[in-house]
């Protein structure tokens, strides 16, 4: 058997991979995951990693447009794809606005992301990308959400700090907000 | 926790499957969706030697109605989500849409795949219970060809199914109802997107005259595979449903239930939950058959006792899954 004559842990893969537009070819063990993938090789730390076990939610990514846990899927599954984090969700609103960090370097905030800010809906912020992909996902198929429906969309996602209400109602206003510009989140 | 090494082969075809499982002699495991998979690989609670990823065979991910046949046909790599947005199987196997919009969140649907489900055989998944409630069969790939494993046989013990380390599954085959027929599933956990605590699916054909002229019950989360109600399906064939009927079979087939107990719920609140639930799918199944499939939601689990029961998920399931057609 050919495979044997290599070990597994010697084995590199290419992954050939779109991440917030920006197209990166990199050679990963098969057991690295795309959560760490996109942390230590691409240096996005935005996507963060809670439980690696697909329960917290803290890893969620757009995998070729719809939410995924990046701790559950390995980086050599995304060759081909298309990935979007936290990073890169700036760029995917119909009206970014850019603002300064602290570091000096300008980013694109979402909506979504404004509505975080303005409804305290972040606290210590770990659990804020995937609580904001999830989201993001959410109100592209369901623009016009019910509270429950909010609930019921965000039950993946934990937080610690246990901001929910606060979330919850920084989505719904989203939502309002980007009916009002008569525009999805996309 | 991080998976221990292992190699991986992207294969094309449910052919290049089989033969690299069979290369490896039972040593490589299927990766479909992951999501069952990839956290018992980073408990290491399993260490295969190399993982088989199926999500781009080709064939895979078709959901099809043969002619000719009153099935359907859902291939190993169509996901969770896939089965919600598919509109001619909400219109033809409502059930499905039902059980499956219980299945953990939605990042989880988008990657997770009702044949993984099967295969992975938890007793409290829902997949499972659907599959065995309709009679369906697990069609695989092994050596010797195609072939099919009926729902009875297929689930041995927890997570352990008959089929061989070394085939394939390809597709799950489901029973389309026939006319008259009324289907429901439904369950309680602990939090929305939980696995359930205990689950029920049931499946009610009434003849000409409005008597049972089949019915069909099981259960999840209380046994070591999903538990059809096989004594209590066969009292109810030819009952002309009254009041009171499904509370009765619920509380029969729930009787002969051994549920375990656990941290999250004791035994005897188990049974107490499956006696409940099976008299509400019954009761919604019936509803349905007499009046079609969109007659009766399936009451929420505070709708019959006041408001104290645990938090629960079988509220209607409109828009549980986000995913609108
Ligand atoms: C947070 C969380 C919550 C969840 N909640 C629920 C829930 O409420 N209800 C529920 O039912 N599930 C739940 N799941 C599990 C989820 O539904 C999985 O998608 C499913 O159980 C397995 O499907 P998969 O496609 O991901 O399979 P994988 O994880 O890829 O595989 C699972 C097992 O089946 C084998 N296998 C898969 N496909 C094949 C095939 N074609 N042929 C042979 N063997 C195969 C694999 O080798 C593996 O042993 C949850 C998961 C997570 C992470
Ligand atoms: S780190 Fe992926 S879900 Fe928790
Ligand atoms: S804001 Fe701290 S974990 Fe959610």
């Amino acid at each position: 058997m050919s495979e044997a004559a290599v070990r597994p842990e010697e084995a590199l893969y290419e992954v050939d991979v779109v991440v917030n537009g920006v197209r990166y070819v990199r050679q990963v063990e098969a057991r690295t995951t795309l959560a760490d993938f996109l942390r230590e090789e691409l240096g996005l730390t935005g996507t963060h990693i809670g439980c690696e076990q697909g329960a917290c939610g803290a890893c969620t990514v757009l995998l070729d447009g719809r939410s995924a846990r990046s701790c559950l899927v390995y980086a050599v599954q995304a060759d081909g794809a298309d990935v979007v984090t936290v990073e890169g969700l700036g760029a995917l609103a119909p009206r970014a606005r850019r603002v300064t960090l602290d570091d000096g370097r300008e980013v694109e905030l979402h909506p979504l992301q404004e509505v975080f800010q303005a409804h305290h809906a972040l606290q210590c912020g770990y659990c804020t990308p995937g609580f904001l992909i999830a989201a993001f996902e959410f109100l592209r198929d369901n623009p016009r959400p019910t509270e429950a429906e909010v609930r019921a969309a965000l039950s993946g996602n934990l937080c610690r700090c246990t901001g929910y209400q606060n979330i919850v109602d920084a989505v719904l206003d989203a939502a309002r907000r980007l009916a009002e510009e008569g525009a999805g989140p996309a | 926790m991080k998976s221990a090494a292992f190699a991986y082969h992207r294969v094309r075809s449910a052919e290049e499957a089989r033969d690299c499982l069979a290369r490896y002699g039972g040593e490589a495991k299927v990766l479909a969706g992951g999501q069952s998979l990839v956290p018992m690989l980073h408990m290491r609670l399993v260490r295969p030697a190399a993982l088989v990823d199926i999500n781009r065979a080709e064939g895979l991910d078709r959901v099809e109605f043969p002619p000719e046949e009153d099935v359907v046909v859902i291939g190993a790599a169509v996901r969770h989500a896939d089965v919600l947005r598919h509109a001619a199987l909400g219109r033809r196997l409502p059930i499905l849409r039902e059980a499956l919009a219980l299945v953990g969140h939605p990042a989880i649907r988008n990657r997770g795949t009702p044949v993984g489900s099967v295969c992975h055989a938890d007793p409290a998944a829902e997949m499972p219970a659907v599959l065995a409630l309709l009679g369906g069969e697990v069609e695989a790939l092994g050596a010797e060809g195609r072939y099919r494993i009926p729902a009875d046989a297929f689930f041995l013990t927890y997570f352990t199914t008959a089929l061989p380390p070394e085939d394939v599954a390809v597709a799950v085959r489901l029973p389309l109802p026939s006319p008259h027929t009324g289907q429901a599933f439904a369950e309680v956990a602990r939090r929305e997107g939980d696995f359930a605590l205990v689950g029920a699916g049931a499946s009610v054909r009434l003849d000409e005259d409005g008597r049972v002229a089949e019915a069909r019950l099981v259960f999840c989360g209380v046994g070591d595979t999903p538990v059809r109600a096989y004594e209590v399906e066969a009292e109810l064939a030819g009952v002309r449903p009254s009041a009171g009927t499904w509370e009765e079979a619920g509380a029969a087939a729930a009787d002969r239930l051994q549920p375990e107990g656990d941290v999250h719920a004791s035994a005897a609140y188990r049974r107490e939950v499956a006696a409940r639930l099976a008299a509400r799918v019954l009761a919604a199944a019936f509803r349905r058959a007499r009046e079609g499939p969109d007659a009766a939601e399936v009451a929420g689990p505070n709708a019959a006792d006041g408001g104290a029961s645990p938090a629960g998920r079988n509220d209607a399931p409109d828009h549980r899954g986000g995913l609108p057609e």
